[in-house]
């Protein structure tokens, strides 16, 4: 009787899940879809907490008590600038209780003489998924805090060494399903995917960290639904699925925003590759051509059409409100300024939205590449703000070029261009952009704050 | 393969297809919070964790079970707070912004 009541709590909080992911289709439904999915798992937790198998409660409020005492900071304090960072040391996190419930069930079973081979597929997958996604997780973690060096790291024979550690992990699972009571295995897997998980992201750089995020993401859901077979839980499955298929889209989406495919993204490393003397050299030349704040303003405040580009450039400075401010301004002065954000500008997807959002730009001035690509040829200032590689023209008209296909925003149709810039070197992938070399185009060096506030004073007293 | 095998096959496969499709339709304006969202939803590993850390089955069960409780409940109380947070601030402006000067 309990346990039917308990099936159908998490019937109802899984399709509250559903309807939950639903509402998020749309900005105007997506707070009240994720309340609904804060109850859902509400329910699925308090009717758990009525299951037989639970026979003492003092642990269990230790782990609830600790975790809503982590969790409140990670939730309310975290600035969100440092979101790709925050989010990625939460996929650590789910992870780490996949597994280590993993290796709670594997011990149970073995004690109990319970483990059996179907089983056993469940428990490996689940703790080399698990594991795979902690120390993998924990390495993006301290690439985006910059704990760790951001640029790829790459030795000799990585791909391969990498591969075969990983077939020495498919080895170890077959084996332990053929004989579940070899421990050894067990262990191996989980040594295994700790191992792949660090190795797996040592050669990826910053910028191709929106893939990766997205990708761990969806190995999170993968070791829940593993953990759903090992302990036949459907809401652990259904939760899972929807995870998977989430990071699962959004890394595509974020491969295909860069030409790139998945392979290319997880061996290619893409920076040491593109530091090559070939490429670097390709196509550009001509000087960059500064420009005053106060010119800069002028411009800006005489134009009747302005799209502002953020990249991460603008993240890093933390000049959101500036930028906001800045648009406010020239708003005042009937100017249209519209906002184009390309899918893989920042460090995760939908970065600089979630940014702008915060200053408080409304969304309807956030634009999709290919819902404003049209729009830059009518526009009389395109303003670049920290970005680099999305913007370079190199991508349409330069076939040597490691970015070669890459969709970009076409901003060199504009009838003129100012890139704000920190200084005179090269973007992460290490390519000379000829849109910062154009005729059309003005440099502004500087920390992007400051040069935006300065633009702000300026405009006020044009 | 046993008969709960294969409908948690079937779950499992409905369950991919059913988000497939729900997720698709999100637009990029809010990837950031919809992997937020996931990221919440995805602590329900906590209800595995809950069952581990209170069946008492032995010491080492035990502390793993409540390291678990520990992480899958910092998940969802964080992942929740922030996806609220994110989505509080995404906000259609004309209204408002039409309002304002004329009164």
């Amino acid at each position: 009787m309990i346990a039917t009541g308990i099936q159908l709590a998490y019937l109802s909080s899984a399709a509250l899940f559903v309807l939950a992911l639903r509402a998020l289709g749309q900005p105007t439904t997506a707070r009240r879809g994720m309340q609904m999915a804060a109850f859902g798992m509400l329910v699925a937790v308090c009717a758990t907490l009525v299951d037989q198998r639970i026979v003492s409660y003092e642990w269990l409020i230790v782990g609830l008590v600790a975790g809503g005492v982590i969790g409140y900071p990670l939730g309310m304090w975290v600035p969100m600038t440092a979101m790709p960072q925050r989010i990625a040391f939460s996929h650590a996190f789910g992870a780490l209780a996949a597994t280590l419930v993993g290796v709670g069930e594997y011990l149970h079973g073995f004690h109990e003489g319970t483990l059996t081979h179907g089983k056993t597929v469940a428990l490996g997958f689940e703790v080399f998924f698990g594991a795979l996604t902690v120390t993998g997780s924990l390495m993006a973690f301290g690439k985006l805090q910059e704990l760790l060096p951001g640029a790829p790291i790459t030795f000799r024979g990585q791909n391969v060494f990498n591969l075969s550690l990983f077939a020495i992990g498919v080895v170890c699972l077959v084996w332990l399903v053929v004989s579940p009571y070899d421990t050894a295995f067990f262990i191996a897997i989980l040594a295994i995917g700790l191992a792949v998980g660090v190795l797996m992201v040592l050669p990826i750089g910053g910028a191709d960290m929106p893939v990766v995020v997205s990708l761990l993401n969806s190995y999170a859901g993968l070791a829940a639904v593993a953990t759903g077979f090992a302990l036949d839980n459907n809401i652990l499955i259904v939760v899972g699925a929807l995870d998977g298929a989430s990071g699962f889209i959004l890394s595509m989406a974020m491969s295909k925003a860069m030409n790139r495919s998945f392979a290319n993204v997880l061996f290619g490393a893409f920076g040491a590759e593109a530091a090559g003397p070939e490429a670097a050299t390709s196509g550009a030349s001509g000087e960059m051509v500064g420009i005053d704040a106060d010119d800069a303003a002028l411009r800006l405040a005489y134009a009747r059409r302005v799209i502002i580009v953020p990249g991460y450039g603008l993240a890093v400075a933390q000049a959101q409100h500036q930028v906001r401010e800045l648009a406010d301004l020239l708003e005042k002065r009937d100017v249209d300024v519209r906002f184009a954000i390309h899918p893989v500008a920042g460090r995760m997807p939908g970065h600089m939205n979630v940014l702008l959002a915060e200053a408080g730009v409304s969304y309807d001035k956030l634009f999709d590449m290919e819902d404003i690509n049209e729009r830059f040829s009518d526009a009389d200032v395109a303003l670049v703000i920290g970005a680099n590689d999305v913007v370079n023209p190199a991508a349409r008209t330069n076939r040597s070029s490691p970015i070669y296909g890459m969709p970009i925003l076409n901003v060199q149709d504009a009838k003129s261009v100012i890139v704000l810039k920190r200084g005179r070197g090269k973007g992460f992938s290490g390519v000379e952009n000829e849109l910062f070399v154009s005729p059309k185009t003005n440099m502004l060096f500087g920390d992007a704050k400051q040069s935006i506030t300065q633009l702000c004073v300026e405009v006020k007293q044009a | 393969m046993t008969s709960t095998a294969i409908i948690q096959l079937f779950v499992f496969l409905l369950a991919g297809f059913v988000g497939f499709q729900t997720i698709s339709r999100i637009p990029p304006l809010l990837h950031t919070p919809l992997m937020a969202a996931t990221n919440a939803i995805s602590g329900i590993s906590l209800v595995a964790s809950l069952v581990l850390a209170g069946a008492d089955q032995s010491v080492l069960s035990t502390v793993l079970g409540t390291i678990a409780v520990g992480c899958a409940t910092a998940n969802v109380v964080g992942g929740f707070l922030i996806t609220d947070r994110m989505l509080a601030m995404f906000k259609p402006a004309p209204l408002e912004a039409k309002e304002q000067p004329s009164s």
